[in-house]
């Protein structure tokens, strides 16, 4: 018998109470936020129960609201995926704007090292415990954290393009 | 049958001919022998690598320049090509290429990414690989197409051809070097 999704939200919220909230099925995906002090202890409970069994971790990333309040402007979007029963689930930890720490997923999957340190390299989300927690994918000279929307995407060693001509303005520029 | 007239050599440089002997300026004679034996390091890492290796294959044949001898080694290399975006992380590496080739070298920007960025203005690519090395000839295009690169070749051929064997000792050379961090 396929794993409900009613079956998981009861699980998880007889065992952690209100620090898992928000269930919704969205679209084909089932999605609820936890709360990033128990991220650890939800992901091991998601793998270790012989029930949930969500064996495999499909992918950590995170995600920037420089709208929102300053508890909650940065998430951790973590997927999982049961292949007993063909089921993935999504969460989101919400972090701090000034401190984004939480706790690393290394302990429970190896395959988080290198998505945490993407992670870390994009976002600049520390992950406490990571056994190696510096930049993959840039250069390690860089100083920003590119996908902050604060950074500007576009690089300002560009000298062969003339704004005027391309109908467009600098970097960080107001438009209105 | 091959018949040898067809064959095409390179014209003799301007010079004082008599019987059994030619007289002309050491420069013109190594510009000859080096622009039409250019040994390429093809530095390819996207779609204009691709246009090269057309160029290379027998339809557009760059042997026919004198360049058919591809060096993988920088060390056995005098014209690098370098062939697509170059991350800002990649820049040291291409860097270090073009450190390890033997004077005299040139360097050949094939299309938009190599010679300024392209269509890539972003934080994570070097815009244009004249950021880090110095160029002789940028070929244009998204890719270019191989009778552009054969064109840069020759354009560089005609640079080569023409220059000094003392230019690398000379004191603007020095000086380009020097901007460039390269001892």
């Amino acid at each position: 018998m396929a794993l409900e999704t009613s079956v998981i939200e009861e699980k998880l919220t007889g065992k952690f109470g209100d620090k898992v909230t928000g269930f919704i099925q969205l679209n084909d995906i089932f999605s609820f936020e936890v709360e990033s002090g128990a991220m650890a202890q939800v992901m091991g409970y998601l793998k270790e129960d012989p029930i949930l069994r969500f064996n495999f971790l499909t992918d950590v990333c995170g995600i920037h609201y420089p709208d929102n309040d300053t508890d909650r402007q940065f998430a951790v979007a973590y997927h999982m995926h049961n292949w007993y029963d063909n089921v993935r689930i999504r969460f989101k930890c919400f972090l701090n704007g000034e401190n984004p720490e939480i706790e690393t997923a290394t302990n429970h999957f190896l395959s988080a090292n290198w998505q945490e340190r993407e992670t870390y390299d994009f976002y600049g989300i520390i992950f406490k415990g990571h056994p190696q927690l510096k930049r993959i994918l840039n250069m390690d000279e860089m100083v920003s954290f590119p996908m902050r929307k604060e950074f500007p995407l576009e690089d300002g060693g560009r000298t062969d393009k003339d704004d005027r001509f391309f109908g467009r303005k600098p970097d960080n520029v107001n438009n209105n | 049958m091959s018949n040898s007239k067809d064959i095409k050599i390179v014209d003799a440089p301007p010079g004082v001919e008599g019987s059994g002997f030619f007289a002309t300026k050491l420069d013109t004679v190594v510009g000859m022998a080096r622009a039409n034996s250019l040994w390429p390091l093809p530095f390819a890492t996207s779609c204009c690598g691709i246009e090269f290796m057309a160029t290379m294959a027998s339809h557009y044949d760059v042997a026919r320049f004198g360049s058919e001898r591809m060096s993988f080694s920088p060390r056995q290399a005098d014209m690098l090509l370098v062939m697509g975006t170059i991350a800002k992380k990649m820049a040291p590496i291409l860097r270090q290429v073009y450190e390890q080739m033997a004077e005299p070298r040139w360097v050949i920007a094939v299309g938009a990414c190599a010679s300024s960025g392209g269509v890539f203005d972003t934080y994570s690519v070097l815009q244009g690989i004249d950021k880090v090395i110095p160029v002789d000839v940028y070929v244009p295009g998204c890719p270019p197409r191989p009778e552009q690169i054969l064109d840069g070749i020759m354009t560089l051929q005609d640079i080569v051809r023409t220059e000094s064997v003392r230019r690398r000792s000379s004191p603007e050379y020095q000086e380009l070097m020097a901007s460039y961090n390269i001892t």
